[in-house]
């Protein structure tokens, strides 16, 4: 079942290594991260010039029509090189999910910017309480002449100090936990009355509180069918987890090189610490658990690839397995770095800490192992 | 569980919980004690133990300790650490003081004793080096005799709170000829000398724990070594032995789980996919402390009896560390996608933090604690212990 890459996806692989090898090394990143802003648009530019922006959406869009296995190869080069920028929130979430639910004047309007890396976009569908419930929704909707009028709190929305655009997830009608109901929204974020309170995330990131106090957005910013916003944001994490676990798998390979290299070469009492078996076996794991890990992602990809149904069970099992080997291979190469593993000066603890939040964003491994077992 | 206690044991208990809760200072309730304080205000409590005459449990009465029992020992621990409170420093108190008064000579402790007690002196551990990690008799800082000093030329690694230091306790190598251990001896090292220079280590947390300390040509009078010269392997085992049984830290990891309860209580409804997943986690951790715990109370009773536990103490760090990473882990997740946000280091007012009180540390301790199963020996080094010198393997 090892994927065979194209010629063309071989290509886009290649390009993206070789920028990031010579833009985007770790003190660089470092560089970028410590900025105020903590990303850095130049970087974002070069990634629209080499087509990464435009890459999996279709041509009828106006993309180069990699579809998921272009996100996957663009994710797992950027889990590599810990990329902070927020190509999962533009292009994988947003983009995505225009994509998939937008009207044909919305598409027109909104993608081209997005694959020219003109415009940033956030993701708002979690609340304080909602944990990774999208069903889970207090911020209301309600129509009042050619508007709708937006009031609620979104909770840690990854990227919303950086974007211009954020989609909203509130409710148009129901309970607070009804399934039907919940509607997405198109906002602006410099909108009048809506609150952006930042703060930063475990991996360097920024991310954002959200008041909405009374937010006008004109109707035909409503994303999708109204009341049909739960199902277009399942098909959108089936997506993200895909894209996720790319990412992790990236990280999760530099550890593992990064640990046996170590391993090889740090010595104590007297030899090598790769000697001591209790280590060797450690390693083993390691190295099962990414191979484990490869193949899942893989899998998922290409099922999402081939529009395969059950896509939301195979997420949810693909994000849990993956998500625990994650844990374990991040938790394992900080013991075995010992001291160092610890400390912010080397990369392996940054890696660390992206895996630590890959894994709590849209559900961690327990709460996916649970989902994946109710639809069994 | 509690201890099966005399009436003179329990009325001990309920003096030392009192007086707990009427003076451990408001000023150190922050919500993480180890990083948030400045170190005057880590050293209110120290100051009010020394008054009392309770800093130093360990220590016989000769030298400023307390004269309890092991039992009456044991009970002040568990009472200080189920209430929270912050230890005194462990590096004055716990190690380097129970070294002088053992091996010392009448001046080291007369000049030394009184003010690791009074908390006049700060004390930070010289043990790490940048090559010698858990193997410890592989330190390469250099001690040479000059007349009445030694010089002392090296790099010592991960030095808590050096930042804060009056004195360091320093393995050095004396003499380089030697077996790994037979070279090694034990230097009290003032801080103020010239060639001592600290610099800060961020760990992955954002917090500035430890440092890097750099000796560089730094003359220490011979009178600040501690017994004889290349014996210091002796003394540095000796005070390990100190550092290890105290590592199960059941109050602490009591505490924590029953903060990590209330947030899975409060945050997560009963019909959440993962809310089963969350009790039976919880319960699994509860029956490890509570396993570790009659361990604990199991060897306090055996060393009352006057049998000495050995190296099998190693089960504490090794259980102990694993016990609390485990609660960190979960109580990261119980925070659900606040999980993401962390505290910007130094702790100030100024920098947002979104989310329940009750979750602001959870992202930075599960970091910081993954330091536990790596510090004081790795749990891969305590594991080889029992294997060797318990189970004779």
């Amino acid at each position: 079942m090892d994927i065979q890459f194209t010629e063309e996806q071989e290509l886009l692989r290649s390009s993206i290594q070789r920028f990031l090898r010579e833009q985007y090394g770790f003190d660089e990143r470092r560089k970028i991260v410590s900025t105020d802003e903590g990303w850095s648009r130049k970087h974002w530019e070069a990634f629209a010039e080499l087509g990464l922006c435009a890459a999996p959406f279709q041509e009828s869009s106006g993309g180069l029509g990699g579809g998921p296995l272009a996100t996957m190869i663009v994710m797992q080069e950027f889990g590599r090189s810990l990329v902070v920028e927020p190509y999962f929130e533009t292009v994988v979430l947003a983009g995505g999910l225009i994509e998939d639910v937008a009207s044909s004047e919305q598409r027109e309007a909104l993608l081209p910017s997005i694959m020219e890396g003109e415009a940033i976009w956030a993701l708002a569908w979690s609340e304080g309480r909602s944990r990774y419930d999208f069903n889970n929704v207090t911020t209301t909707a309600r129509r009042q002449g050619d508007n709708f009028i937006l009031s609620g709190t979104k909770a840690a929305v990854v990227g919303a100090p950086w974007a211009d655009k954020l989609i909203v997830s509130a409710r148009t009608s129901g309970d607070s936990r009804d399934r039907h109901g919940v509607s997405l929204f198109i906002v602006d974020r410099h909108s009048a009355n809506l609150h952006v309170q930042s703060f930063k995330t475990l991996d360097g990131r920024r991310a954002a509180e959200l008041a909405l106090m009374n937010v006008e957005v004109p109707a035909n910013q409503l994303l999708g069918g109204e009341g049909d916003g739960v199902v277009a944001l399942e098909a959108c994490r089936n997506r993200a987890i895909a894209a996720l676990c790319a990412e992790a798998v990236g990280a999760m390979s530099v550890l593992n090189s990064a640990t046996l290299e170590y391993s090889k070469t740090r010595k104590q009492f007297g030899v090598a610490l790769g000697t001591f078996q209790v280590l060797q076996h450690r390693m083993v794991d390691m190295f099962i658990a990414l191979e484990e890990a490869v193949s899942l992602m893989q899998h998922l990809n290409l099922s999402l690839a081939a529009r395969e149904p059950n896509g939301s069970k195979l997420a949810s099992g693909a994000k849990s397995k993956v998500g625990y080997a994650a844990r374990f291979i991040a938790e394992q190469a900080v013991q075995l770095h010992g001291g160092m593993g610890m400390s912010d000066e080397l990369n392996v603890g940054h890696y660390f800490k992206r895996i630590s939040s890959i894994n709590v964003q849209f559900g961690d491994p327990t709460y996916h192992l649970m989902r994946y077992a109710q639809q069994s | 569980m509690e201890l099966n206690l005399s009436d003179q044991d329990a009325a001990f208990r309920d003096e030392v919980r009192a007086f707990i809760a009427e003076n451990y200072p408001q000023e150190m309730r922050v919500p993480n004690p180890e990083t948030d304080l400045t170190k005057e205000q880590s050293l209110l409590w120290h100051r009010i133990l020394h008054k009392k005459g309770w800093i130093a449990p360990l220590w016989p009465k000769d030298y400023g300790g307390p004269g309890w029992s092991v039992t009456q020992r044991f009970i002040f621990e568990q009472e200080t650490s189920r209430a929270g409170t912050l230890p005194p420093l462990a590096f004055s108190v716990t190690m380097v003081g129970p070294v002088i008064y053992t091996f010392g000579s009448e001046a080291q402790k007369k000049k030394f004793l009184p003010r690791i007690l009074s908390g006049d002196d700060w004390w930070c551990q010289g043990y790490s080096e940048p090559g010698s990690g858990s193997d410890l008799a592989s330190v390469r800082t250099k001690a040479v005799r000059d007349g009445d000093h030694y010089v002392v030329n090296g790099h010592k690694t991960w030095t808590t709170l050096a930042q804060h230091a009056d004195w360091i306790f320093c393995l050095v190598r004396t003499d380089p000829s030697a077996k790994p251990q037979a070279g090694i001896s034990f230097l009290l090292i003032d801080m103020k000398s010239p060639g001592v220079t600290v610099r800060p280590i961020i760990t992955i947390d954002g917090s500035h724990e430890v440092n890097d300390v750099f000796l560089e040509d730094v003359r220490v009078p011979v009178e600040n070594l501690i017994g004889e010269e290349n014996k210091g392997w002796t003394y540095a085992k000796f005070l390990l032995g100190n550092e290890r049984t105290s590592m199960a830290g059941i109050g602490r990891s009591t505490r924590y789980l029953q903060r990590l309860a209330q947030i899975v209580r409060t945050e997560i409804s009963e019909d959440d996919p993962s809310y089963g997943e969350f009790i039976k986690d919880i319960a699994r951790v509860e029956l490890d402390v509570l396993a570790l715990e009659a361990t604990e109370l199991r060897i306090i009773a055996q060393m009352s009896r006057g049998i000495d536990p050995g190296p099998a103490a190693s089960l504490f760090k090794i259980r102990g560390t694993e016990i609390f990473q485990r609660i960190t882990d979960l109580t990261h997740q119980a925070v659900g996608n606040y999980g993401l946000a962390i505290r910007e280091h130094p702790v100030s007012a100024n920098h947002f933090m979104p989310g329940p009180d009750y979750g602001h540390t959870a992202t930075e301790k599960y970091l910081n604690s993954r330091k536990l199963s790596i510090y004081g020996g790795s749990n891969e080094i305590q594991r080889n212990i029992i294997a060797k010198a318990v189970l004779g393997l």
